[in-house]
């Protein structure tokens, strides 16, 4: 079970692809078969060993606070805004 | 031990302190990134309803469009005479700054230097990206030598445009600049230590301690012409050296209080 | 309150603090110091913000700053001070917030001398800074009026969210005369600032300053705005004063300095039987043109008197369109005409008269 995961709004992301090159696990990639509204391709979330820890360093260097950052904690140090 | 329920937690939003929408910088500009790091200092310490920002014109020109707060556009190289204004008469508020190299250190040169002389109790993010960008890429004060430019094609000559102008050196031999300091945005490590900074520069003006300025490098890819990933090593391999990174002005009375 | 003996600088200035004025950012420039440092001793002591600034650019800037949180808020500067505050008056105009400028004219162009001119009214009247717009322009003739105007002034940015610019000359700002200042008003609370100014978004959504309007049909929507605004100013707040006009054959018109050395002319020439008056226009935008269209067609000839090379000449031209002959007389450089030089002129329009058409 993965412990995080990333959403990306792609309205916002300009496929500028730092979070690409900051992820410690390289979970991270542009999905060059898709354009975002304004025509960008989106950075997405490629986890299939689900190894994402939710650690937030793409968000740290994402320049459009496009990427969303969720992890699973115990209930009861659940902190921030549930999805 | 019984398998412990996990939930499932948002640990990190946009932070309230931009409105949730697009901006107009290039893809990878990391004027954005400033904006971000701004935003969850302010939410961090509570002050959103409190802080009046002043963006005058370049890249950051339509800064109000970002920041969910009070916001005030100024005339090119007039933030600090404008925030100046502001704050004199709202003492009790958090006033900063946001402004461009060339708007800081060419056309607004003597506006940054005497409200640091006065100690004026505002913040300044400075963001240092080697050029005027809005307008296109033309020269600017932090443009280096033998770096091409629209206005310096073949690469700025230091016997005709002079040399480049190191602010925050330059800034803290000001009695009244209380807090001046350099990062850059260039990596995930000094985007860490660059949010920290503005957080101190923010909690310098809430102690009413005086002039604080953050110096940011930052990148430019469209103008530079280099992809958004090349452009952050060209800050490493030619901006660091010009710009060295530091704490030029600490006052001894801000406490070295680790800021979480 | 008494009539003392006050200097005009001094008077502007400390009218303006009865005028509950909150922030006063100046910078020093003869012939208008004095209030400068009349400022600097008052405002202190009454726990208001005054700043010297680095320049007159910063200085306006300032000035756009504090207006933008919501105080009342002025500078005065003098010719070439104001030309540096240009484009911040253009900044103000766009964004719709109120301040008050006093601008003491002095001689020029250029570094020009500090005596007493009227030599930049196209440079106010008709504009100033970059863009569609004139300020409210209201030019007093003696150190009383340069108070009641100054305070005026407050009111009037405040009631159209403008710029008005008190115009007089060096001469106004130097001479010492009786005059009565008004009562002490406190300055505004800061819950009593205006609902748009910048004073945190606390329980309401942010309020931007700004002179931005990128897409030219909003930003053209944005300049007809401001002439309906202007348009709204001609028809309320035109101020003029009249001079022995009834039944007068020659009409001089003529503000400021000029209009009190005329009015001693008039006065010399109605002795000698010559029948003459004097239009003096206060408000030098919004001009007076109803009212000088209206004599044009009782008088037989008129008479401007200016010091400068003949500028708002041009506006009298405008309303009078023709009807009758409009002569010009001005003293440039910073020379104040005398009566007596007037009083020839008049003389001359005059016999000019007696010749049949």
């Amino acid at each position: 079970m993965a412990k995080g995961r990333i959403v990306v709004d792609e309205s916002l992301c300009k496929g500028c692809e730092l979070c690409t090159t900051v992820c410690p696990k390289d979970l991270i990639a542009m999905d060059k078969g898709r354009f975002t509204p304004k025509g960008y391709h989106p950075a997405e979330l490629v986890d299939p060993e689900e190894a994402c820890t939710g650690c937030a360093i793409c968000a740290l260097i994402c320049p459009e606070a496009a990427i969303s950052i969720y992890r699973w904690v115990p209930a009861a140090k659940a902190v921030g805004v549930a999805s | 031990m019984a398998e412990e329920k996990l939930v499932e937690s948002l640990i990190y939003a946009k932070p309230e302190s931009l409105y949730p929408v697009g901006t107009h910088y290039c893809p990878g500009c990391t004027h954005g990134v400033a904006h971000r790091l701004i935003a969850e200092v302010i939410d961090e310490l509570g002050v959103r309803e409190e802080t009046i920002g002043v963006a005058p014109v370049g890249c950051a020109v339509f800064a109000y469009n970002y920041f969910n707060m009070d916001f005030a556009e100024a005339a090119h190289g007039r933030a600090p005479a404008m925030a100046t204004g502001i704050k004199r008469v709202s003492p009790d508020k958090i006033v900063f700054t946001y402004q461009g190299d060339g708007d800081l250190a060419s056309i607004g040169m003597a506006e940054i230097i005497h409200a640091a002389a006065r100690g004026e109790n505002i913040t300044v993010i400075f963001i240092n990206n080697a050029n005027y960008g809005m307008t296109g890429g033309q020269m600017a004060p932090t443009t280096l030598p033998g770096q091409k430019t629209t206005s310096s094609p073949l690469g700025r000559d230091v016997e005709m445009h002079g040399f480049p102008i190191r602010v925050a050196e330059l800034l803290s031999q000001l009695d009244g600049a209380v807090y001046v300091v350099r990062r850059s945005l260039h990596s995930v490590a000094n985007i860490r230590k660059a949010k920290k900074a503005i957080r101190q520069a923010f909690e310098v003006q809430q102690q009413g301690l005086g002039f604080s300025m953050v110096e940011l490098l930052s990148s430019c890819p469209i103008n530079w012409g280099l992809p958004p990933v090349e452009a952050l090593q060209w800050i490493e391999d030619h901006m660091l050296p010009a710009y060295p990174l530091g704490d030029y002005k600490v006052h001894p009375a801000i406490a070295k209080k680790p800021t979480r | 309150m008494a009539k003392e003996l006050l200097k005009g600088n001094i008077a502007f200035a400390e009218a303006a603090i009865r005028a509950g004025c909150e922030a006063y950012f100046g910078y020093p420039i003869t012939p208008q110091t004095e209030a400068l440092e009349h400022m600097s001793k008052r405002m202190p002591e009454l726990g208001r913000v005054f700043l010297q600034a680095e320049s007159e650019v910063a200085a306006i800037n300032m000035v756009y700053g504090a207006a933008s949180a919501g105080v009342r808020v002025m500078t005065s500067s003098s010719s070439p001070g104001v030309s540096l505050m240009m484009e911040g008056l253009s900044y103000i105009v766009g964004s719709e917030v109120p301040v008050v400028l006093v601008d003491i004219m002095r001689g020029g162009p250029g570094l020009g001398n500090i005596a007493p001119s009227q030599g930049d009214y196209n440079q106010i009247v008709k504009g100033g800074g970059h863009g569609d717009y004139r300020p409210i322009v209201l030019a007093p003739a003696t150190v009383q009026e340069l108070i009641d105007l100054t305070v005026e002034a407050f009111d009037l940015a405040e009631k159209y969210r403008y710029i008005v610019v008190v115009l007089a000359d060096g001469s106004m700002g130097q001479i010492m005369e009786p005059a009565e200042l008004p009562p002490m008003k406190p300055v505004r609370k800061p819950e009593e600032r205006p609902a748009w100014a910048l004073t945190g978004a606390k329980g309401r959504d942010p309020n931007v300053i700004t002179s931005i309007y990128i897409d030219p049909a909003v930003e053209e929507e944005f300049n007809l705005k401001l002439k309906a605004k202007q348009e709204r100013i001609e028809a309320n707040e035109v101020r003029y004063k009249e001079i022995a006009l009834e039944e007068a054959e020659i009409a001089i018109v003529a503000f400021g300095t000029a209009g009190r050395v005329a009015q001693s002319a008039v006065k010399a020439a109605r002795e000698e039987g010559i029948r003459v008056g004097l239009l003096r226009p206060i408000s030098l935008y919004p001009y007076p043109y109803h009212r000088v269209r209206e004599l044009a067609s009782k008088v037989k000839a008129m008479l401007v008197v200016e010091m400068n090379g003949g500028q708002m000449v041009e506006d009298v031209r405008l309303a009078v369109e023709g009807r009758v002959p409009v002569h010009f007389y001005g003293r440039m450089g910073g020379v104040v005409p005398l009566p007596e030089e007037v009083l020839d002129e008049i003389r001359k329009v005059h016999s000019g008269l007696a010749v049949p058409a």
